[in-house]
């Protein structure tokens, strides 16, 4: 019989303790932040809350009050209700476009990285073009063209996002495409499809996944900018972006108008940058032991 | 007629003709393997010796045909791989298996030991779970390991030679013929690397195989070997029966290897000055024999004729115009 | 051991915290070497070797905790302050690591490294310092030295530079060299030449020299002192010759069973060592080696033995029950 591993009880019971790492305070709450904000935006019209469209002219920049926990805008509209309303956009155009970018950028980057060749050429040098594109007037552009929606805009912005993510996957395809067990997988005549599946996905999809995270809050930031100068989600619909730009004129009668939806975005963007650094550190395979 | 030189007297397995794997590296060209031939018996265990950049790890590749050849031809059991593709080729390589230097590198560190040991089964079409499990089990078991308490788990969770055991099983789940070992022990410790390599040799026996084991430690090599082929900067050395090529070694390249590892006994004085230079780069080998460079008995013959492999002994084989025994 | 000693380690235990608990790599070790003297510490990973040399070198994380005294040269390493600490590692002790590829700045030329150490430590101008860096060069038997300052490490191949390396720890004529698996990298014939370098070098600089390594091969025939070691403590210490023809400890009996001789004929069974070394994080009670030892009996798991004496030359080993091994008679 072939020499035994002695004590492999012992040793294999200890190794799961070194999976629970205590996750700090700040990433509990950065994960309840974005529960709730998600929540919100989902729920806001079973929400007893008031129209966000509902003017009401005698009410206009008013303070806090139990009517208005928010107070009023310059036409009246309650506070509360647009920030929730708007959070609705800001997060639809903010978690829609990043995945245009990782399903789009990210099999282009892992074919890239794992045929190589003139295909990878070909890739690269197509980002390169659209990277080389200002961003801003091809948002532009685009909008001009085929008008002003949240749908123009997630795709527009997806798009733009696709270089950033065909690079990360490219990048972690190359390093993993010639390690050891893909050689292994191609040796028990495994097909291209399922090497790329079973065996590079699962090691690609993280950094990836961190990466996403970020694009989210990036994504946030960009639209809302664009809804700032007026060029992104059109009125009556409104984003954080867009209040806050309308918020602008009133900056010294009420600045709680300016200020709430860019806290919102704020503490919304903090959170899924905490989150995704989080969750890339944690699932780190540690190569080998101590 | 063009026989192959290190044939054996039965229809060997795996046969090796000519084979050339050249690289383009930016402008200049590595010249890995440079018309090698050689032929493996079936049940037998080929051991290939060489140091880093003989080409030994690309032969190995270029006979499963993970790495395309420039030129020759590889053929396994009477079918030439270097005609074949696609799917026809997915379907031999459920009879040829490799296993890596890096155990731990070997297995994908996302997925379960279960899964990766069930993955060829998957790849070779067995649909039934149950069935799976049941042959998962039974080589974990073959190699030493306890299936309940592995099958669940991670790599990162085990040693070097917890895993090297694993890549084995992955390579033995399938029943294959055929097992390229390459420097399965390099890089394991002393005390594991007995265990692993009592392992193969069990496991040889056990499940019949044929083996072409790749090593640059020459006692490993001999240990596990029925012949031993030596390899350096890209062509055979020489080639013959594990103990007799240690005992009458006839090429110089040979020599020198036995004469530097270190043994483990205080009353041999390492003698010094034996070994020179350095291996010329595989971009640029030297003319004639590429040898030359570093042998004592080199001379103008050497420059300017690539010398053949031909008999000098019973089943030993050199490629040396001045070989150390008289042929 | 002749003459006094230049190095003597007392009672060092080197602890690491990590997520698992507390992790002991080196056990209660103590080492003494005199000038001059070449010991070889032999052991497989994660024995605790390379954090011994670490702590000599006073070049452990900043995780790690230190207790024990490291005298060298009759002052304690363990509290000498920062810059004096400095001035030592040039010229007291000098180190040689396995991986000459990361061992040396790849964006600096060889030359570079050289000179800056070279003036750094001994004060030597510019020229000055080329010339002698030339001179080192071919020292360690490397062809065509006043080229080679100008390349950069990846233009050598792995035994060259691992030549520079050595050329870089002797250029300020250090007192003590340890050598940290110096040759692992390397292919068997490079590595008998740079073990006969350093062999050559020790004798001719009557400079002591720690060789690190897990083959008692290397060791075997180049050094005057064997210490092994196993899951943090030295298990057996003699002089070379003394620890090949009467081992007593199981543990370097059934490491020196299991290496394939070249002389044995193929196929023959390897007596491997059955089990794997402990888990540092968590020390057994007794021995160490107690559960994959074929001699183990009761007092094994329940003490710890400690290095007792086996005769008046210097040969200790730590167990309860000795063999009477003569190298090459199977046990």
């Amino acid at each position: 019989m072939a020499t035994l591993e002695l004590e492999l009880a012992e040793e294999i019971v200890a190794s799961p303790a070194r999976r629970t790492r205590r996750l700090g305070m700040l990433f509990w709450a950065a994960i309840g932040w974005t529960v709730f904000v998600v929540a919100v935006a989902i729920l806001a019209p079973v929400l007893p809350l008031p129209s966000p469209t509902d003017m009401d002219m005698l009410e206009r920049r008013a303070p806090i009050s139990a009517l208005h926990w928010l107070g009023t805008d310059a036409l009246g509209r309650d506070e509360l209700a647009r920030v929730a309303y708007g959070a609705r956009i800001s997060l639809t155009v903010g978690l829609f476009a990043p995945v245009i970018g990782l399903t789009i950028g990210g099999a282009l980057g892992m074919l890239a990285g794992y045929f190589r060749g003139r295909f990878e050429s070909f890739v690269v040098g197509s980002m390169d073009v659209l990277l080389a594109f200002p961003p801003l007037i091809l948002a532009l552009a685009v909008t001009a063209y085929l008008g002003q929606s949240v749908l123009n805009l997630t795709c527009i912005l997806g798009v733009l996002g696709i270089p950033a993510f065909m690079r990360v996957a490219r990048a972690s395809t190359l390093t993993l495409a010639r390690r050891e067990f893909v050689i292994a997988a191609e040796a028990l005549g495994a097909t291209h499809a399922r090497i790329l599946i079973r065996e590079l996905l699962p090691n690609v999809a993280l950094p990836l996944l961190a990466f996403f995270l970020l694009g989210v809050a990036v994504t946030i930031v960009v639209e809302g900018a664009l809804s700032f100068l007026g060029l992104g989600v059109p009125p009556p619909i409104s984003s954080w972006g867009s209040m806050i730009g309308e918020g602008r004129e009133s900056l010294e009668v009420a600045p709680m108008l300016a200020f709430v939806p860019a806290i919102a975005m704020f503490l919304t963007v903090l959170s899924f940058n905490l989150v995704g650094d989080t969750l890339r550190a944690l699932t780190d395979p540690r190569q080998g032991a101590l | 007629m063009h026989g192959n030189p290190t044939m054996a007297a039965r229809t060997p397995l795996l046969k090796v003709d000519n084979l050339v794997v050249e690289y383009p590296l930016g402008t200049r060209t590595i010249h890995a393997v440079s018309d090698v031939s050689l032929a493996i018996a079936r049940g037998e265990t080929l051991g290939l010796v060489g140091e880093s950049g003989c080409g030994k790890s690309t032969l190995g590749r270029a006979v499963l045909q993970l790495r395309r050849a420039t030129s020759g031809r590889v053929q396994f059991d009477g079918e030439e791989l270097t005609a074949l593709q696609g799917d026809a080729l997915r379907r031999i390589r459920h009879r040829m298996q490799l296993i890596f230097q890096d155990p731990i590198a070997s297995l994908n560190p996302r997925r379960r030991i279960g899964d990766i040991i069930a993955e060829p089964l998957v790849i070779a079409g067995v649909r039934d779970a149950n069935k799976r499990q049941e042959l998962v089990w039974e080589v974990l078991s073959a190699v030493g390991l306890d299936p309940a308490l592995v099958v669940g788990r991670l790599p990162h969770e085990f040693s070097g030679g917890q895993c090297q055991r694993i890549c084995i099983a992955r390579a033995l789940v399938l029943n294959p013929e055929f097992i390229i070992c390459d420097e399965p022990v390099s890089a394991l410790d002393v005390s594991i690397r007995a265990q692993i390599l009592n392992l193969l040799e069990e496991m040889k026996q056990r499940f019949g195989l044929t083996l072409l084991f790749i090593a640059h430690d020459l006692a490993v090599v001999k240990a596990v070997s029925d012949r031993v082929a030596v390899m350096y900067l890209g062509r055979l050395c020489e080639v013959g029966p594990s103990a007799q090529l240690f005992e009458k070694p006839a090429h110089p390249y040979t020599a020198l290897l036995i004469e530097a590892i270190p043994v483990p006994d205080p009353e041999v004085r390492p003698t010094e000055g034996v070994a020179v230079g350095e291996p010329p780069s595989p971009m640029a080998p030297p003319s004639g024999c590429r040898f030359r460079t570093r042998c004592p008995r080199a001379d103008a013959r050497c420059a300017s004729e690539v010398p053949e492999l031909r008999p000098i002994a019973t089943g030993q084989y050199v490629a040396c115009h001045h070989p150390l025994i008289a042929g | 051991m002749s003459g006094p000693a230049l190095l003597s380690i007392e009672d060092v235990v080197v602890e690491l915290p990590t997520p698992r608990g507390n992790l002991r790599a080196v056990d209660h070790v103590d080492l003494s070497m005199a000038a001059g003297q070449a010991l070889g510490i032999v052991g497989e990973s994660g024995c605790g070797k390379t954090m011994l040399s670490r702590a000599i070198l006073q070049l452990l994380p900043k995780k790690a905790r230190l207790s024990g005294r490291v005298m060298f040269d009759g002052q304690d390493l363990v509290r000498l302050n920062p810059e004096a600490l400095r001035k030592l590692r040039a010229r007291g002790i000098a180190v040689v690591f396995q991986d000459p590829m990361t061992s040396l700045n790849p964006v600096l030329t060889i030359g570079t490294q050289l000179v800056e150490t070279l003036q750094e430590h001994l004060g030597l101008d510019a020229v000055a310092a080329r010339r002698r860096s030339a001179e080192l060069l071919a020292a360690v038997g490397i062809p065509a030295p006043e080229q080679r300052l100008d390349q950069y490490p990846h233009q050598l191949s792995g035994g060259m530079r691992q030549r520079v390396v050595i050329a870089i720890a002797l250029c300020c004529e250090p007192k003590l060299l340890i050598a940290d698996e110096p040759t692992t990298a390397l292919d068997v014939t490079i590595q008998a030449q740079i073990l006969d370098l350093l062999a050559r070098e020790q004798r001719r600089r009557h400079m002591a020299m720690i060789l690190i390594t897990h083959d008692l091969g290397v060791v075997a025939g180049r050094t005057d002192e064997v210490a092994v070691m196993y899951a943090g403590r030295v298990v057996e210490r003699a002089p070379t010759r003394n620890l090949f023809k009467h081992m007593q400890m199981p543990y370097t009996a059934a490491l020196l069973a299991a290496i394939p001789k070249l002389d044995a004929a193929p196929h023959t069974p390897l007596a491997a060592i059955p089990g794997r070394p402990p888990d540092p994080t968590r020390p057994l009670k007794g021995c160490s080696f107690a559960p994959r030892c074929r001699h183990v009996g009761e007092q094994c798991l329940r003490e710890k033995p400690a290095l007792t004496p086996a005769d008046n030359q210097g040969h200790c080993y730590a167990c309860f029950h000795p063999l009477e091994f003569a190298a090459g008679v199977s046990a």
